[in-house]
């Protein structure tokens, strides 16, 4: 049995718009459905509360300010992560591990809509020197990713076009606001954003927010709780020059995944997992993220040509239609797909429920130009 | 020495690296971030390769310039495929960081972890006070054009008001520290100055003057931190951090009463309980807390139990906060003296605890025998306190 589970789970409705709430109404909606079904008073049970964000995701500056009122955290233990909420968790999971705290509250969410030129804040994320004056639309990053990952990995098209079937199939199922009925006509004439980049091949933001609550082993049993455990977490960043990350898009991830495993004693990834929840900001991003999980056999073109991934095959990923079909909240990226994977091993995860899922593992990335992950593995 | 019974697993210090503190300096956010590392590194004996996981902490993302800062910065601390990881808690993040660290050790996920703490404010134009317009609420505070100097000179009235205290007395902190910091190699305003200097400096926002307060400054902090059992293959001499707490207030500020910071009362209650601590004024050898302005030297004092409510003026009159003092407070010359770049600031104050209960602060060397000291930082919208205790 691991030492920290996940004893509630609570979001938002993930939108493309949210105009008649704030971010602070998106978190509290959040927290107050999470802090329901944990059972917890925030003000009497919660140790510490954690929130993933960046400043100019908000427009405000040390947005950490604008957290502990609307968690219930006021004269808590707050902090921000400068991170996807996967690393808030990881965070989280540490303090329990230290055996001080025993109940941590962690939310991220998205107010995309509200950002009036999302790309040029992304862009504001380039080297100002090195990269800035030469990329004015950031498209052409994520189309450089997308050249450099197909080619480090012989990765085919076909392949590429299966993950964005998929994931907007199992979205439709899924009350994804973003899916689409597709087939493999809809690739016939692409709309290139910066080739090999396409419409199609790149999440759309959306609006939410997400809250996890996490206990220690002691309270869970105290309070007889049933939990999703956290067997394992790992998390890298690749390093700070986006040009040299092209090199070998992944290598942080391989990183972040060998540390979860070996804290959770996986050692045939493959067969472990019933489900994977993995990152798809851009679709190619699936395919790269498993390799380098361990979760593709030596050619992932014949794995997505054998079906391998999709509901019914013998590893099923993305299931809850990922970004590409529910879209990108930003930081709560991690959240989402984490409260996804939770609700799977609770069996509540409504129209797409899989049978018997009892190991899941969760992998993210930020944001375009990130190179930082995060990987958790979670078990019933 | 007190031990901490209630430790689960102990974590030490074993080396520290400051760049020097001052406007405008030439290296890169990633070069003053090597360099505070790269002495931390050489201070306990290790190279990057040895440092399982790091931890970042900087104030705002703007000050670079540079959205998602600690991605642009990863080189800079060393983050090649290695877990990275960026906190925040406003001014209070460098003292935070340190605390950040603390669990990635205290958790067992940890054995080396590298903590660095950078902020290169120079860069805003025409003034930092320009990007802290920003920390304001955009509805209710932004459109009255507030900015941070403003609102602390409402804190400062106010703890003057509820306990009679007179300026001159508040002035004495910026005279004793900015007189201490003559002998840090990294200071920026180091200086020899009489009450009466204070007194008649520019004033900015009444009751706040040019020599109350702190400078714009850039520069970096670094610490190693360590597994007990690392400890004992490193050095002879680790320094223990016993407590570690933290608090953060609500945002609307407007509605508390700012002449006692409750929130630090909060951070330096977890943090005693955790070090086994008390009675604070008894069991704290000396102090470096936090004093972006001379009065929040007090204020802070007087949060961390260091001296009763009102009380901390006349200690410093009496001469109880000097390096000779019964209590010394701010031996490294605190922001007031060696600089304020946010978080480096507060890790600097880590370092200087940790450097003093080594016995290698040179000059800066407080008189007694110290044991216990302890570290803290403040910030947000005067609503957070982090605090950091450690033990030799």
């Amino acid at each position: 049995m691991a030492d920290v589970g996940i004893i509630g789970v609570g979001t938002t409705q993930f939108r493309p718009e949210t105009r008649e709430k704030l971010f602070k109404e998106l978190m509290y909606e959040a927290a107050y459905r999470a802090y329901l079904e944990a059972g917890v008073d925030p003000r009497r049970d919660v140790d510490a509360f954690i929130t993933a964000s960046e400043d100019l995701w908000e427009g405000l500056a040390i947005f950490d300010e604008y957290v502990p009122d609307q968690l219930g955290g006021v004269l808590k233990p707050v902090f921000t992560v400068g991170g996807d909420g996967i690393h808030g968790l990881i965070h989280g999971y540490m303090l329990i591990k230290t055996g001080r705290f025993d109940v941590v509250a962690v939310e991220a969410h998205s107010k995309a809509s509200e950002i009036e030129d999302i790309k040029k804040v992304v862009r504001f994320a380039l080297d100002p020197i090195y990269l800035r004056p030469v990329i004015e639309d950031v498209d052409v990053l994520a189309g450089l990713e997308m050249a450099a990952s197909l080619g480090c990995y012989g990765i085919d098209m076909d392949t590429v076009n299966e993950v964005i079937l998929k994931n907007h199939f199992n979205g439709s199922f899924n009350s994804a606001p973003y899916a689409q009925n597709l087939d493999e006509n809809s690739f016939e004439t692409p709309e290139y954003l910066a080739e090999p980049l396409r419409t199609l091949d790149v999440a759309p933001y959306v609006d939410g927010g997400a809250v996890v609550v996490l206990a220690s082993k002691d309270y869970i049993s105290r309070e007889g709780l049933e939990p999703v455990w956290i067997e394992g977490v790992g998390w890298a960043t690749q390093g700070g020059r986006f040009e040299r990350f092209l090199d070998m898009p992944g290598e942080g991830l391989a990183a972040a995944a060998r540390m979860a495993y070996d804290m959770a004693g996986v050692s045939r990834p493959r067969r472990y997992f019933d489900l994977a929840e993995v990152d798809d900001r851009f679709s190619f991003r699936e395919p790269v993220s498993l390799i380098a999980l361990g979760l593709a056999s030596g050619d992932v073109n014949i794995d997505y040509a054998d079906r391998v991934f999709e509901m019914d095959g013998e590893l099923p990923v993305n299931v809850s239609g990922g970004f590409l079909a529910n879209g990108y909240p930003l930081e709560a990226g991690g959240l989402m797909k984490l409260v996804y994977a939770a609700r799977q091993i609770w069996g509540e995860a409504g129209p797409n429920q899989l049978d018997d899922v009892e190991k899941a593992l969760v992998a993210t990335r930020r944001e375009i130009p990130s190179t930082t992950y995060g990987v958790v593995v979670l078990s019933g | 020495m007190k031990m901490n019974i209630y430790r689960k697993s102990r974590v030490a210090c074993v080396g520290a690296g400051l760049t020097l503190f001052r406007r405008r300096l030439m290296e890169t956010s990633d070069e003053l971030m090597w360099l505070a590392a790269r002495q931390a590194l050489d201070e306990a004996g290790l190279t990057i390769e040895d440092i399982d996981c790091i931890v970042f902490g900087t104030a705002p993302d703007n000050f670079d310039g540079i959205h998602m800062q600690s991605e642009a910065l990863a080189d800079g601390a060393g983050a090649v495929n290695k877990p990275y990881t960026r906190v925040y808690v406003g001014g209070g993040t460098g003292v935070f960081s340190v605390i950040a660290g603390w669990w990635h050790v205290a958790s067992g996920l940890c054995d080396r972890v590298l903590v660095i703490a950078e902020e290169k404010m120079s860069h805003v134009q025409p003034h930092p006070q320009y990007l802290f317009h920003h920390i304001f609420d955009p509805v209710t505070e932004k459109p009255l054009g507030v900015n941070l100097i403003w609102i602390f000179a409402l804190e400062m009235h106010r703890y003057m008001y509820k306990y009679g205290i007179k300026k001159e007395d508040i002035a004495l902190v910026s005279v004793k520290n900015k007189r201490n910091a003559l002998d840090h190699p990294s200071a920026q305003v180091a200086a020899k100055i009489t009450v009466e200097d204070v007194l008649n400096s520019e004033v900015l926002v009444w009751p706040v003057q040019r020599l109350d307060i702190s400078p714009v400054s850039d520069g970096a902090g670094a610490l190693v931190l360590v597994s007990e059992s690392e400890a004992k293959k490193l050095t002879d001499e680790p320094i223990w951090i016993d407590g570690v707490g933290w608090s953060l207030d609500t945002m609307y500020w407007t509605n508390r009463d700012l002449a006692f910071p409750v929130y630090l009362y909060y951070a330096g209650k977890m943090a005693y309980e955790m070090a086994g601590i008390e009675n604070p004024r008894k069991e704290i050898d000396f102090a470096e807390v936090y004093d972006p302005f001379d009065y929040k030297e007090l204020h802070h004092m007087e949060g961390l139990q260091l001296a009763r409510k009102g009380e901390a003026p006349i200690l410093t009159r009496e001469g109880v906060t000097e390096r000779d003092g019964d209590l010394p407070i701010n031996p490294s010359g605190g922001l007031l003296g060696v600089g304020n770049p946010i978080a480096a600031a507060g890790i600097m104050k880590v370092a200087e605890v940790y450097w003093q209960l080594r016995g290698m602060a040179g000059k800066r060397q407080v008189k007694k025998d110290v044991v216990t000291g302890l570290a803290q930082a403040w910030g947000d919208l005067m609503q957070v306190g982090t605090v950091v205790i450690m033990r030799r």
